[in-house]
């Protein structure tokens, strides 16, 4: 509880912070509960900062709370300290030493006028007394959150051995009022920008795998129909409008293909696509419903939803058409399934004695974990690194976002303060 | 910390920060473990733009003389309910279905779209294949009555249409249907 009120509370400096920034849009709260059994102790000193730009964005803020939500952190509190160095030749390291960091971090932001500053950053490890990561950024104001969560990347790759996401981002479906918004923010729920917006429902945001389109389904029309969208241009094009639904798209791991779901005028089945709405094939052909395809990241299968054994359960099939075999055998309702970036695992949504979770199953060995504890859990999908998954679940009614590590030890909610957030998609790394 | 203190600072930042601004990513040089370099500014790029579009239907919901808005006819009747877990048509809406029917076959032009609903339990591209099952009933039905295939359009809104929060049986049951719209309604 302790945590989850100084988080708050750190967001509320943050939010306040926020409203001399002209980047801000919707905040979103984060709550952290548990904790990884190895959390690295790090000290993220605040960074010296000209006048004038004290009311933007505070870098050493947003790279401490991106390195709390990872887990892998536990982000020592400074306040009490006598000296608070901005550069590695004013560190005494006795005292950081006694405060048990074993890294920290040291900056300074210049203003170099017109606008643009200069940020430094040092990553020192404090035993050895000897740096890290060096860094300089030439950056504008509006540039202060991009450059923090770079900066978040480097400290977690550097000690961890793994790359960060802070620096991705995230789409979701907003829906305020009647109004419902496509979204895409940063990771950490902030600079919402908006995709597309209509007054009828727009479900299942996919991003292609080079993270410059979205594919999603629009209700527009009064019935579902597959759109793809540039996120630069603007430019959307119908990509299935046949008669009946045309919902659930999934891109192949090269772009060149989707899988989509069409039901003409009978049950849902599966079919593939290319990419400019061309060349369409069926890919199941069976009597009961087929949905939610998703590709094996090698793209050789796809995995789907289906309820031809009574029960939905998760099957397979070669994408290059065949017979299905199935994948889930615990559980009597197990759908949804998205693919780990190395594709060992799936994760999924089982229906838990009517309470439905975030599932976990090792392809290589078939054991499942349940990941989440909420009732109405949906729509999971990997981080770009495989370390957590993103979920949607309700919190007193409403729809907010969460996500859980992949071992099922770190749990965190970023609920929007306005609307009802559901069916987010974790975009792939750039490029 | 007050919660409506946390609520009105959160609304304000987003009523003061309701303009979109693309994402403009700083360009960065990674030396790690050597001296500071410096990196190229990033005005340049701005591959991560986001440009919005707003799409709004504009439905026609004129004409009061129409037979299928006037309620005291049976065809203004647009809900068909269903049981839990089940698509079959239950008997007491077969003059709902009947109605529809003959209207169809004496209007060869009229197109109709058959629109399943579901409740919210369960995922949402998972519902719109279980809604997609009741609207497919209903035009079984309508096929038995005599209408041609090509004036029926069955499509599904799984969840997207329930009431949510529903706590009970009876408010279950009203998102459990199929909802009859004719073409430019």
């Amino acid at each position: 509880m302790k945590v989850i009120s100084n988080s708050i509370i750190s967001l509320l400096m943050l939010a306040v912070s926020f409203l001399a920034s002209t980047q801000a849009n919707a905040a979103l709260e984060i709550e952290i509960s548990g904790g990884g059994a190895q959390q690295i102790p790090v000290a993220i000193l605040p960074f010296a900062e000209p006048a004038g730009i004290s009311s933007k964005d505070s870098i050493h803020e947003i790279v401490a709370a991106d390195l709390k939500r990872s887990g892998m952190f536990r982000v020592l509190d400074t306040r009490g300290m006598a000296n608070l160095p901005t550069s590695p030749n004013q560190i005494k390291y006795a005292e950081w030493s006694a405060l048990q960091a074993q890294a920290m971090t040291v900056g300074t932001v210049e203003s170099l006028g017109g606008g643009r500053f200069k940020v430094t950053f040092q990553l020192m490890d404090v035993l050895k007394q000897t740096q890290l990561i060096g860094m300089d950024y030439q950056i504008t104001s509006s540039q202060v959150r991009a450059t923090a969560h770079k900066i978040a990347d480097a400290i977690y790759e550097k000690l961890t051995g793994e790359r960060g996401v802070f620096g991705s981002r995230i789409a979701y479906i907003n829906k305020i009022g009647k109004r419902y918004t496509l979204q895409v923010s940063d990771a950490d729920g902030f600079n919402a920008q908006n995709v597309v917006s209509s007054n009828e429902p727009i479900i299942s945001p996919a991003w292609s795998p080079d993270g410059s389109k979205m594919a999603y389904v629009s209700f527009e029309k009064k019935k579902p129909i597959v759109y793809v969208q540039s996120l630069t241009s603007g430019a959307r094009k119908v990509l299935a409008n046949y008669k009946g639904n045309n919902s659930a798209p999934s891109w192949s791991p090269d772009g060149s293909k989707l899988a989509i779901v069409l039901t003409y005028g009978a049950n849902s089945q599966i079919y593939i696509i290319d990419a400019d709405g061309g060349n369409l094939k069926q890919v199941t052909k069976s009597n009961a419903i087929d949905t939610e395809p998703a590709y094996s990241p090698d793209g050789k299968f796809i995995y789907f939803s289906s309820d031809r054994g009574g029960k939905p359960q998760i099957y397979k099939v070669p994408a290059s058409g065949g017979d299905a075999t199935r994948v889930t055998f615990e559980g009597a309702y197990n759908v949804s399934p998205h693919f780990s970036p190395d594709g060992r695992y799936l994760t999924y949504i089982r229906n838990d004695g009517g309470k439905f979770k975030v599932a976990l199953q090792d392809l290589s060995n078939g054991q499942v974990q349940l990941l989440s504890e909420g009732s109405q859990d949906e729509s999971p999908s990997f981080s770009p690194n495989g370390r957590l998954i993103l979920y949607a679940t309700k919190v007193r009614g409403r729809g907010t976002l969460a996500a859980v590590s992949s071992d099922g030890r770190v749990r965190q909610k970023l609920s929007e303060s306005t609307g009802d957030v559901r069916e987010p998609a974790w975009a792939p790394l750039a490029k | 910390m007050n919660n409506k203190v946390w609520m009105s600072v959160a609304l304000a930042v987003f009523l003061v920060a309701c303009k979109s601004a693309p994402v403009t990513p700083a360009k960065v040089e990674d030396k790690s473990g050597g001296a500071n370099t410096s990196a190229s500014t990033g005005t340049d790029s701005d591959a991560n733009g986001i440009k919005e579009v707003n799409i709004d239907s504009n439905a026609n919901n004129s004409d009061a003389n129409n037979p299928l808005r006037d309620p005291n006819n049976i065809l203004s009747k647009r809900n068909i309910y269903f049981d839990y877990n089940s698509d079959a048509v239950k008997a007491e809406f077969r003059p709902v279905v009947e109605a529809h029917a003959q209207y169809l076959k004496t209007h060869q032009d009229a197109k109709v779209i058959l629109q399943g609903n579901t409740d919210e339990r369960g995922t949402r591209e998972y519902n719109l294949s279980l809604g997609q099952r009741r609207s497919v009933s209903v035009k079984k039905a309508l096929n038995l009555l005599g209408v041609q295939d090509q004036q029926i359009e069955t499509v599904s809104y799984g969840e997207e249409k329930a009431s949510v929060n529903c706590t009970d049986e009876d408010c279950f049951q009203q998102n459990r249907r199929v909802d009859v719209v004719y073409q430019g309604e």
